[in-house]
């Protein structure tokens, strides 16, 4: 059976893995590849690379660190940031990565979707939207939770499903750090409205937060990134606890 | 001497990194010439079906796969690189494949509670002795990442399945032709136990 995925997320900025709350106030958290290799360790079911500031500094994602997690790890592989055409998508590819990530792009230019899906598959191209609760919906903000743009969270995954994305990563802004659980009404409505896999991002704190995501809100995957690089939990934990009350995963 | 086949379809760097990390002598090309002269061969792959054929068709390489496999090279399909050997692939209409194997590869159907495409870890039922799942037992995990599946016509040279919708082959072998659905490159231990099988065959 297809398992529930658990997934440490790598935000880089300055070659450093950072992490922030509500996508400020950034900590570090080691060196990119050395965490890498600590995840591959414990068995974490794959691992998201994102160089948090390529959006917002127009430069490219660091080519160089890709290839060098790449060469140490035997897990499948995300990378995002600052993709801005096909071109940026095979370099990432052909560096390591077995999936890209895309944000900004994905919402000033869909087609990019529909391109890069019929050119590399959609198994590779992640479409990653950071959602914001307004009065009646979420919003999606752009440049790393910088701008906001006139689009239903919920409209866009859609949109970006039928465009050929072969995955959505969902990150619920106003729960991002807090530890406070995943926004489970976000994710719910995300995953109940496309027919790919949803990787719920933002709000991991305690082992239940990712038992209710998978249970009650229908998520494929739980992404984290705190918890997992300050050592409160390991991989393995989280895995035994799900396991442990029913949720099938892979230990 | 393992000959990985690069025809500009995704990352290769990954299989040949695990290969030579357990032992394997390799060398990456996308000269037919090249393929001829090796012992083993192996075909990666990602994307899409019918841009991986036009390329293999264009570069000489898919006559020189046919004609190795014929020879009875040791051979081993990943991914897209499984589903290339088929007859035809339902992805882009009906593109021909390679035709070594009889069958085609046709693509899962989503519904409420099967999400398309299958992306992690999924278990093989291993069903036949083949020397490349040698040393597994249980039914192990590995990470599969595809919205089509190999639906072979002589279902004797499925070694292992994996139940997603229906019970598709995840593992064929027939001879010394060898295919994964999966990534073993991306499934940590199993994998690499599995590559380390590929590397030690003769």
């Amino acid at each position: 059976m297809l398992t529930k995925r658990i997934i440490p997320c790598l935000d880089i900025k300055e070659n450093r893995v950072v992490k922030g709350v509500k996508f400020l106030a950034l900590r570090d958290a080691g060196d990119p590849v050395e965490v890498a290799k600590a995840y591959d360790v414990q068995q974490a079911d794959e691992l998201v690379f994102l160089d948090i500031t390529a959006s917002f500094e127009k430069r490219k994602t660091l080519i160089d660190l890709v290839e060098a997690i790449a060469t140490n790890i035997y897990m499948p592989f995300t990378v995002g940031g600052g993709i801005r055409d096909i071109a940026d998508i095979r370099d990432l590819l052909n560096a390591g990565a077995d999936k890209v990530s895309i944000n900004s792009t994905a919402v000033r230019c869909p087609e990019l979707i529909k391109d890069a899906s019929a050119k590399f598959g959609s198994q590779c191209i992640v479409v990653a939207i950071d959602a914001k609760k307004a009065t009646d919906h979420w919003e999606v903000f752009i440049n790393g939770g910088r701008t906001p743009v006139d689009l239903n969270a919920v409209d866009w995954a859609k949109q970006a499903a039928d465009l050929g994305a072969g995955e959505i990563l969902l990150t619920s802004m106003d729960y991002d750090g807090t530890k406070d659980g995943f926004d489970l009404a976000l994710t719910k409505a995300v995953a109940d409205a496309v027919n790919i896999p949803v990787i719920a991002s933002g709000g991991a704190g305690k082992l239940e937060h990712f038992y209710d995501v998978f249970t009650k809100a229908g998520a494929d995957a739980g992404l984290a990134a705190s918890i997992f690089h300050y050592q409160e939990y390991s991989v393995r934990q989280v895995k035994e606890y799900l396991r442990d009350k029913g949720v099938a995963v892979r230990l | 001497m393992i000959g990985i086949i690069d025809y500009g379809m995704g990352n290769i760097h990954s299989v040949q990194k695990a290969l030579e990390n357990l032992g394997g002598k390799t060398f990456v090309t996308n000269k037919p010439q090249d393929i001829i002269t090796c012992e083993k061969i192996v075909l990666p792959g990602v994307g899409a079906f019918s841009d991986a054929m036009q390329e293999l068709e264009k570069s000489g390489m898919a006559a020189v796969i046919k004609q190795a496999i014929k020879e009875k090279k040791i051979f081993l399909g990943i991914c897209l690189g499984m589903q290339l050997l088929f007859e035809a692939s339902e992805e882009a209409g009906n593109t021909p494949g390679l035709g070594i194997l009889k069958g085609r590869v046709k693509k899962f159907v989503a519904k409420k509670g099967l999400k398309v495409p299958q992306m992690g870890w999924n278990q093989l039922k291993i069903k036949d002795e083949c020397l490349l799942l040698k040393g597994l037992s249980g039914n192990p995990y590995v990470y599969f990442c595809h919205s089509y599946y190999p639906d072979p016509a002589d279902k004797r040279v499925i070694a292992a399945s994996c139940d997603y919708g229906n019970n598709f082959a995840a593992v064929v072998c027939k001879d010394n032709l060898y295919a994964v659905q999966f990534h073993p490159e991306k499934s940590q231990a199993v994998g690499l136990k599995i590559l380390k099988n590929f590397v030690n065959l003769c």
